[in-house]
């Protein structure tokens, strides 16, 4: 039986077999997935916004991608991962609404999923899967058993990444 | 203007309260003239949450709701939101307008962009009244999702300025059938037209 640990807005967590990590209902956030397939120790951050650079209330670390994905691997190393051997899987950042005269606030999914890449690429962290952008919310699980990341939407379907 | 919403003052609370108020006794009185019945409200709650708690609010992360969403100009920018419960959606649209389809098909959507406009248009023109601030709103976007990722639109934006939302809960009955419709309702503004709001209103933080 696993069991699943539930990751919040502006959270992250780290898991490892048999526990499941899920996000639910992201909407322009986006849920970054990190896995070490040796250890397989694996966590999961739910982030809000792409930079804590310009924001100047920026104490809850886990709601930026930048200061998430560096708190994150401080913890999975914690557990035993090696940081040199991770993998990331990336799903969310879609635009809710759209208008005519789109501001840069209505891009925020794409800006996001932007940063994230960014960030991920430049710690030489591979993304296997990416499954972001679109006007629709999306629920992943991801299993550190075998690192696959399931991905659930209303009326988009379901798919396994 | 760090983190307002987290250090909110019980007299800044008292102030959105008197806009949700007035602003939603405006709307019903619309939602009445719309619908040609007669539409009572409860007193709106106005409440400040953590990230997380703001879906539980419309029943979890992936309950189904309907969104409408505007962009705010003028003296004060921003965005406004009504969020509803599908059901609830569903219901509204029903009373605006009887019929056995109850998909949510385009006339659905048409509906829910009325009822929107209405809906927001008398929420802001009261703030307007009450602020002498000249404020005007978009046509509306609407999304039909799960309530975690409608309501990460407004999340991200609260969570330019801090770590809290503020949510004003409206209960409009409908008095013939009584029934009941729970809406939401965020307002938004932007880090530095919070302050205009509040200023306007005589209110010093």
């Amino acid at each position: 039986m696993s069991q699943i640990l539930k990751v919040g807005m502006a959270d992250l967590k780290v898991a490892g077999p048999p526990q499941v990590l899920s996000t639910l209902g992201l909407g322009s956030c986006i849920g970054i997935c990190l896995y070490d397939p040796v250890s397989k120790v694996s966590g999961l951050a739910h982030i809000m916004l792409p930079s804590s650079e310009a924001i100047r209330n920026n104490t809850n670390r886990a709601k930026f991608a930048d200061t998430a994905i560096v708190d994150m691997i401080a913890m999975m190393e914690q557990r035993g991962a090696n940081k040199r051997r991770l993998v990331s899987k990336i799903a969310g950042g879609a635009q809710m609404f759209s208008f005519k005269s789109s501001n840069d606030m209505m891009k925020i999914g794409q800006r996001n999923a932007e940063a994230v890449r960014g960030i991920l690429k430049s710690m030489g962290i591979p993304i296997k899967a990416d499954d972001t952008g679109g006007n629709f919310g999306r629920t992943i699980e991801f299993y550190p058993d075998d690192g696959r990341l399931l991905i659930k939407t209303i009326g988009h379907g379901t798919k396994t990444v | 203007m760090d983190g307002y919403i987290d250090n909110i003052n019980s007299m800044v609370m008292d102030v959105l309260k008197e806009i949700g108020n007035i602003g939603a006794g405006n709307a019903a009185t619309a939602l009445a003239k719309m619908i040609n019945k007669k539409v009572d409200m409860n007193v709106p709650k106005v409440n400040v949450l953590d990230f997380p708690e703001v879906p539980e609010m419309l029943g979890g992360a992936e309950v189904q709701v309907c969104g409408i969403f505007f962009q705010i100009e003028g003296d004060m920018e921003g965005s406004i939101m009504f969020v509803l419960k599908l059901d609830a959606a569903l219901s509204l649209i029903n009373l605006l307008m009887p019929r056995d389809n109850t998909d949510l098909d385009e006339f659905a959507f048409s509906a829910l962009q009325e009822i929107g406009n209405i809906l927001a248009g008398s929420y802001i023109s009261s703030l307007s009244g009450l602020t002498n601030l000249n404020i005007k709103i978009s046509v509306p976007s609407i999304a039909v999702d799960m309530a975690g990722a409608v309501l990460s639109v407004p999340a991200i934006e609260f969570g330019l300025m801090g770590d809290k939302i503020l949510i004003i809960e409206n209960e409009f009955i409908e008095f013939q059938e009584n029934e009941t419709v729970e809406g939401y309702f965020f307002l938004i503004p932007e880090p530095d037209s919070y302050e205009t709001l509040l200023n306007s209103l005589g209110v010093q933080l």
